[in-house]
C-alpha cells in the first residue's frame, strides 16, 4: 500500500484493523485498516454510500463490528454502546446530528451530561447553570447564535449543525469525530467551524473529519484516508497529494 | 441576569425574546387547564351539589384513581410507548391481592407485596418484549391485555367457582393496610378519600422527575428521537422498560386502592379503562407520537373526567351523555392543543 508508512504505535490514538461490517447483504465495510495519528486532523473521504458513516457509527459505539479490532489510546476496545465510547473520550457529530427536536438547545447540549444540584438526597437539574454554559459553548463557534431556550425544531439547518458541533467540542475529549460537519453551513459558518476544528487541534485534540469537500480536506487535515465501496482505496499525507489524485482514488480511476 | 447580557453578544435578533403569554401557550397542559375551568364553571352553575364540599369530595374521588393511571400513562406516552394492558392490570393486581389474602389466607401486607411483584414482572415483560422485538408497544400490550383478561377470569373461576373474589375485609392485616389505601380524612367537615392524596403525591413526584431530573430528560429524548438519544448515550432500553414498570406500578396502586375499599373484585373489572387513561393523557397535552406532554396535564385531564362524570350525575342527566361529552372533550382538547402548538412554532420560527 502506498501512502503514509505504518506509524510508531505511540503516535496512534486510534487504530482500526481488518474491520468489517455488513447489513444483511450490504457489505458496508470490508477489511478496513487505518489509524488516526494523535493530535492531528485526519480526513475520511469517499463517494456516497462508501461506508464513511458506517465506520463513524462503529467507532462511536452505535454499531458493533462483525470482524476486526479497534484500539484506542493503546488499548483494544469494543464499545457496547455510545455511552461507552463517550466515556472513553470519543465525541461524535453524527451526519444526522443526533438532536432531539422537541428539546431545547441547552437540553440537547447537556443531554445525558446534565449538571445537577444536590437537594438533600435528590439530584435536581441545575437549569440556570446549564443555560449559561450553553451560551458559552455556542458563542465559541457560531456567527448566528441560536437562543439556548428555543426548541431545536425551530432552528435553521446551520444552527442545528452548530448545536451538534458545540456539543461534541465542548467536553475536552480525546477524539472528536465529525461526519460532514459543514454540509449545511453557509460561507461564514463554514469558516467559523473550520477555525474551531483548527482550534481543537491546537488544543491537542485528535479529529476525524468526514467531508466531501476536497479543498477543505487539503486545507485542514494532515492525512486523508479514501474509502471506495466499503474498502480502503488508499491513504495519503495531505502535503503529498492533490485534489485530482483524491478524486481518482474515490472514483477508482487510480487504484489504491 | 447580568450573565445573560455578557454571554449573548451575537444572539439572533430576528428570534427575539419569547413573551410571557407565548411561553404559557406552548405549555402542553394549557388546553387541559382551560377545559377544566370551563367544565368546573359549567357544573358549578347548572347543579347545586357540585360546589358543595360533599360534591367536591365525590368528583375528586372519581378523578383520583383515574388520575394516577393517566399520569403514569402520560410518562409512558411521552417516552413514545403505549400500554393497552394498563386497564386490566388494575383488576389483575386487585385479584392477586384478594386471592392471596381471602383464599390463601396470607396476611394482607404479604398479599400486597406478591401483587406488587406480579405487577412489576408484567411491566418488565412488556418492556423487554417491546425492546427486544422492536414491535410497536400497541401490539405487544394488546396481547398482554388479552392474556391478562383471560387469566383474570380463568384463575378467579378456578379458585372461587365464581367470577369475583370477596372476603378481603376479614383477612389479617386489613385494618393497617386499609388505613393506607382505603381510609378517609376529614376536611371542612367532609370525609375525603385517601386516594386523592395518593393521586396528588403521585402526580407531584412524576412531574418533578419529568421536568427536574436527568431521567426526565431521558423520557423526553427517547420518546422524541430514540436513535438520537441513544447516540448520546441515553439508556434507551432501560428508560423504556422503567416506564412500562412505572405504569404497572400505578396499576398495582390503583388496583389495591380499589380492592381495599370495596373488599370485592370482579374478574372482568378494568376492561376499557386503558383507553380512558390514554384519553386523560391526551387531553392533558400528550402527543400520540411521543416526546411531548405533561404529567400535570394528565392529572388535569383526569380531573375533567371526574368532574364531568359526577357533574352529569348531579344534574340528574342520563349517564349516556357522558360518552358524548367525552368525545367532544377529547376532540376539543386535541384541536386546541394542535392549534396552540402550530401557533407557537410559527411565532418563533
Ligand atoms: N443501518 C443500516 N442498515 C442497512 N444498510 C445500511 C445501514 N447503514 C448503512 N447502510 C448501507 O451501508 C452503505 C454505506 O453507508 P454509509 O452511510 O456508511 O455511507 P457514507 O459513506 O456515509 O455515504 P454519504 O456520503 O452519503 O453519507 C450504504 O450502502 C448504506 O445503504
Ligand atoms: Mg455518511
Amino acid at each position: 500500500m502506498t501512502g503514509p508508512t505504518s506509524p510508531i504505535s505511540q503516535d496512534v490514538l486510534l487504530g482500526v484493523e481488518q474491520l468489517s461490517k455488513s447489513f444483511g447483504n450490504v457489505r458496508a465495510l470490508r477489511d478496513i485498516s487505518l489509524w488516526l495519528p494523535r493530535g492531528q486532523i485526519t480526513a475520511l473521504v469517499g463517494d456516497n454510500g462508501a461506508g464513511k458513516s458506517t465506520l463513524v457509527r462503529v467507532l462511536s459505539g452505535v454499531h458493533q463490528p462483525d470482524h476486526g479490532r479497534v484500539t484506542f489510546a493503546g488499548q483494544p476496545v469494543r464499545f457496547a454502546d455510545p455511552q461507552a465510547a463517550r466515556l472513553a473520550g470519543i465525541e461524535t457529530v453524527h451526519q444526522n446530528l443526533a438532536l432531539v427536536d422537541e428539546l431545547t438547545v441547552w437540553q440537547n447540549l447537556f443531554l445525558n451530561r446534565e449538571l445537577v444540584r444536590r437537594l438533600g438526597p435528590f439530584a435536581v437539574l441545575d437549569r440556570g447553570a446549564m443555560q449559561v454554559k450553553a451560551r458559552e459553548m455556542l458563542a465559541r463557534l457560531s456567527v448566528n447564535v441560536p437562543p439556548v431556550r428555543a426548541k431545536v425544531q425551530r432552528l435553521s439547518g446551520g444552527q442545528r449543525q452548530a448545536v451538534a458541533i458545540a456539543r461534541a467540542a465542548g467536553w475536552g475529549s480525546k477524539l472528536v469525530i465529525m461526519d460532514e460537519p459543514t454540509a449545511a453551513l453557509g460561507v461564514q459558518e463554514t469558516a467559523r467551524v473550520e477555525e474551531l476544528i483548527a482550534g481543537l487541534r491546537a488544543e491537542g485534540m485528535t479529529i476525524l473529519l468526514i467531508s466531501h469537500n476536497f479543498e477543505q480536506v487539503l486545507r485542514l487535515a494532515d492525512r486523508v484516508w479514501v474509502l471506495r465501496s466499503g474498502a480502503l482505496a488508499g491513504g495519503r499525507l495531505t502535503t503529498e497529494t492533490t485534489g485530482e489524485e483524491l478524486v481518482g482514488l474515490v472514483t477508482g480511476a487510480i487504484a489504491g | 441576569m447580568t450573565t445573560d447580557i455578557q454571554t449573548e453578544p451575537e444572539r439572533d435578533e430576528r428570534i427575539g425574546r419569547p413573551r410571557v403569554l407565548e411561553r404559557l401557550v406552548v405549555r402542553p397542559e394549557i388546553g387541559a387547564l382551560i377545559g377544566a375551568i370551563v367544565v368546573f364553571l359549567f357544573f358549578s352553575i347548572v347543579t347545586d351539589q357540585f360546589l358543595t364540599t360533599g360534591g367536591v369530595a365525590v368528583w375528586l374521588d372519581d378523578a383520583a384513581t383515574l388520575g394516577i393511571m393517566a399520569v403514569a400513562v402520560s410518562l409512558l406516552m411521552i417516552g413514545g410507548e403505549f400500554d393497552l394492558s394498563a386497564g386490566v392490570m388494575t383488576a389483575s393486581t386487585a385479584l392477586v391481592t384478594a386471592i392471596f389474602a381471602a383464599n390463601v389466607g396470607l396476611n394482607l401486607w404479604v398479599a400486597l407485596l406478591l401483587s406488587l411483584l406480579f405487577a412489576l414482572a408484567v411491566g418488565l415483560f412488556n418492556g423487554v418484549l417491546v425492546m427486544r422485538t422492536g414491535l410497536p408497544s400497541f401490539i405487544i400490550t394488546l396481547g398482554m391485555f388479552l392474556a391478562l383478561q383471560g387469566l383474570n377470569l380463568g384463575v378467579t373461576k378456578a379458585v372461587t367457582g365464581t367470577v369475583q373474589v370477596s372476603g378481603v375485609a376479614s383477612a389479617p392485616g386489613y385494618e393497617s393496610v386499609g388505613f393506607f389505601f382505603a381510609s378517609t380524612f376529614e376536611l371542612f367537615g367532609t370525609q375525603f378519600r385517601v386516594s386523592i392524596l395518593w393521586w396528588i403525591a403521585f402526580t407531584a413526584v412524576a412531574a418533578l422527575i419529568l421536568v427536574r431530573t436527568k431521567p426526565g430528560n431521558w423520557i423526553f429524548a427517547v420518546g422524541g428521537a430514540a436513535q438520537s438519544a441513544r447516540a448520546v448515550g441515553v439508556p434507551l432500553v432501560g428508560t423504556k422498560i422503567a416506564l412500562f414498570m412505572t405504569t404497572a406500578f400505578a396499576g398495582w396502586l390503583v388496583g389495591n386502592i380499589n380492592v381495599l375499599r370495596f373488599t370485592t373484585v370482579q374478574a372482568n373489572q378494568g376492561i376499557g379503562l386503558e383507553l380512558q387513561f390514554i384519553i386523560g393523557a391526551v387531553i392533558g397535552g400528550c402527543l400520540l407520537t411521543g416526546g411531548f406532554g405533561s404529567a400535570v396535564g394528565a392529572a388535569v385531564g383526569a380531573l375533567i373526567f371526574g368532574m364531568a362524570r359526577q357533574g352529569i350525575v348531579f344534574a340528574g342527566w342520563d349517564s349516556d351523555w357522558f360518552m358524548l361529552f367525552l368525545g367532544v372533550m377529547l376532540l376539543a382538547a386535541v384541536l386546541v392543543n394542535n392549534a396552540l402548538r402550530r401557533r407557537a412554532e410559527r411565532v418563533r420560527r
